[in-house]
């Protein structure tokens, strides 16, 4: 990873599924008992994992366990999605599942920062359109959705919609600067500045 | 300068350039660090040949998967005992204090970063861990952060962020009597909602909450997030400053102390602060809240009747439908007299030793019900210590709880302590979610310390302020 390549992400295109209900939080996307280990690795599959199964680990009914969305990349979702915790381990499960990208209503703040940090696009639009994207899918389960980032529009079908990206969430993933490590780093003279000017770092 | 808030304040001392994104580089002054959300961390930093650039102004301790009752080496659970391991490798490799529980420090990051004199006004305080706005109750800006963003940390102590508004909240008036900080915050969450605080920062001011104790400002804060803020803070006051005055950073430094707190008194919010909205609550009209619903903002005071969905918002409807066939309530009904299985005293919101002292008046020669499982787990081991100072412990095993140790415990059930089935738990924790409290069935019913006491006494939901007297034996 210590190679310097500029990854951008200025469009996703994939096809999509609904996962419908405002509020869905962070202990849904991954319970806890799930976030008992030390690395992100293998976490695809515990995803939504007490939406999707019962104690007996049998399949209930939910649109990650259908097979017309096995290959879908871009989930829609109504509104304040990922409230709750912090664990980035729940945009790391939907990655490792398999979504690039996010349409939906609104998004809590640190679950939107979190997917940023994976270069994934949380965009958003009102009610009706979320809702008619996501009927879209049922019934075009195969077909791309194509979000442009830059341009903020979704496509679909026939369809183009208007979306909205949060301006520095836009320019971090069209510009390749959402991984900000390096790029903090390189300001470290600065950072020591603004830490001597800090009052109560004197001891 | 004036007309800036404390947010616009120690913002700006913070601030050491702007990204490309335009977003703000921040300088973080303290980073808190536990088990669960930063060995990612860690092993990005090792993958990009980096080290912890700020040691010092790191601090680790270990709390969501720490067993409370047996908290002997090597832990009975694999899986913790190598998440424990990990930490232990990871901060002896980069020089980071922890407080692992040997030290008798150790005990919820929320709890410990305030106790030892970390939390400081007019600092800047992340943590991978939502609840990190506790730390707001100082007067810090406090916010939680995902795990890339640790690394960034780790790496830089420095984050990238955008500035939020600042929403000031009003409480007006007295807290009646059995009504405390947690009846205020829940309230403030449904007044606003769980989404109401996206993009902004609160504030809480007004006499009810200048008259709370630095405990009763933490557990309003502390649940800023549940009502979508990802930070909110109170003004530091004399207070604030008293309680500094006598923690392990300034007991024996009198004249740091006052220099310190120089600098805290110059980053309070300006009289004339322009606030981007004002929302006013009147203290006087809360009563005791508990919640009937499957997110914290589905609260209601406990003489109210559970709400009919099609009487809320339409965006709201749907949710309450499904929140209220999970805790099998009816709409009309109170929440009293709903059965209880399990009580739960703890969590990172109001597991501190005013919680613990408030509690056992309550249950002071009373008995739990024998259909109930009650357990108390402080906030830390020197909450523990305290309350076993004064027999806090004896007061709580007599009635019949379980006295146990210091960790996050069943607020989200990463440890042994679960729901079973479809239990239903009084709890003093923040998160009545699906599933939360470790049992997909388990239902949650957030109350404040005194109310779940009460519920331990009866068996079911009940208000503290009807609970009757002790009778003499």
């Amino acid at each position: 990873m210590s190679e310097e390549v500029v990854e951008t992400v200025e469009r996703v295109t994939g096809s999509g599924i609904p996962v419908r209900g405002n509020d869905i939080d962070t202990d849904q996307v991954i319970p806890a008992r799930f976030m008992k280990v030390i690395t992100f690795d293998g976490l695809g599959e515990f995803a939504f994992f007490d939406q999707r199964f019962d104690d007996e680990d049998n399949e209930k009914d939910h649109p990650m366990n259908e097979e017309r969305f096995r290959d879908a990349s871009v989930m829609v979702v109504n509104a304040n999605f990922g409230c709750g915790s912090s664990r980035e381990h729940a945009p790391q499960a939907l990655m490792r599942w398999g979504i690039d990208a996010l349409i939906g209503e609104s998004f809590a703040e640190i679950f939107a920062g979190n997917c940023l940090a994976l270069g994934i696009p949380t965009v958003t639009a009102d009610h009706e359109t979320v809702s008619e994207i996501q009927a879209w899918t049922e019934s075009n389960p195969d077909d791309d959705i194509e979000i442009d980032v830059a341009d903020e529009t979704v496509r679909y079908g026939d369809h183009e919609v208007t979306v909205t990206v949060d301006e520095a969430q836009r320019r971090a993933l069209v510009d390749g600067v959402w991984d900000t490590t390096a790029l903090m780093q390189s300001n470290s003279g600065a950072v020591a500045e603004t830490a001597a000017g800090l009052p109560y770092l004197d001891d | 300068m004036s007309e800036r808030t404390l947010y616009d304040k120690v913002w700006d001392e913070h601030t050491v350039t702007e990204l490309p994104t335009g977003q703000t580089q921040l300088f973080v002054g303290l980073h808190l660090i536990h088990e669960v959300t930063s060995p990612q961390a860690f092993g990005m930093l090792g993958e990009r040949d980096m080290e912890v650039a700020y040691p010092d102004l790191t601090h680790a301790t270990v709390d969501h998967i720490v067993p409370t009752a047996d908290q002997s080496r090597p832990f009975d659970d694999d899986a913790a005992e190598e998440m424990m391991s990990e930490l232990e490798q990871n901060v002896r490799d980069s020089g980071i204090e922890f407080d692992d529980p040997t030290t008798g420090d150790q005990g919820i990051v929320h709890v410990i970063g305030p106790e030892q004199g970390l939390t400081e006004p007019g600092t800047t305080i992340v943590c991978g861990d939502s609840h990190t706005s506790t730390h707001g109750a100082f007067g810090a800006l406090a916010f939680g952060i995902g795990t890339s963003q640790i690394r960034d940390v780790l790496a830089t102590q420095t984050v990238a962020m955008e500035k939020k508004k600042v929403r000031k909240i009003e409480v007006t008036g007295d807290l009646g009597p059995g009504v405390g900080a947690k009846d205020v915050i829940l309230t403030i969450i449904r007044k606003l909602g769980v989404d109401g605080g996206v993009g902004y920062v609160y504030e809480y001011a007004g006499e009810a909450i200048e008259s709370l104790d630095m405990e009763g400002r933490m557990s309003i804060c502390n649940m800023s997030i549940e009502g979508g803020a990802r930070a909110g803070y109170v003004n530091p006051d004399e207070t604030t400053y008293e309680w500094l005055r006598e923690t392990d950073a300034f007991r024996d430094d009198p004249e740091k102390f006052e220099a310190h707190k120089e600098y805290w008194e110059s980053i309070t919010s300006d009289a004339d602060a322009e606030y981007d909205d004002v929302v006013t609550i009147n203290g006087d009209e809360i009563e005791p809240v508990v919640t009937w619903g499957t997110t914290p903002g589905q609260g209601i005071g406990v003489t109210e009747a559970i709400p009919e969905p099609d009487a809320l918002p339409a965006d709201k409807q749907e949710t309450a439908r499904g929140s209220q066939e999970h805790m099998r309530v009816e709409p009309g009904e109170t929440m009293q007299g709903y059965d209880i299985d399990v009580a739960f005293l703890g969590s990172c919101t109001n597991a501190r030793l005013p919680d613990l002292r408030a509690a056992a008046d309550v249950v002071d020669g009373r008995e739990v019900d024998s259909s109930v499982r009650a357990m108390v787990v402080p906030g830390s081991q020197r909450v523990k210590e305290a309350a076993e100072a004064e027999g806090l412990d004896e007061t709580f095993r007599e009635a019949g709880f379980e006295w146990r140790g210091a960790g996050c415990s069943m607020c989200l059930g990463m440890n042994e302590d679960q729901l079973e089935g479809d239990q239903a738990c009084a709890s003093s924790s923040n998160r009545n979610f699906v599933g939360r409290q470790g049992s997909k069935e388990g239902r949650t019913v957030l109350m404040s310390p005194v109310m779940v006491a009460a519920a331990a006494i009866t068996g079911e939901v009940t208000d503290v302020r009807e609970l009757p007297e002790v009778a003499v034996q």
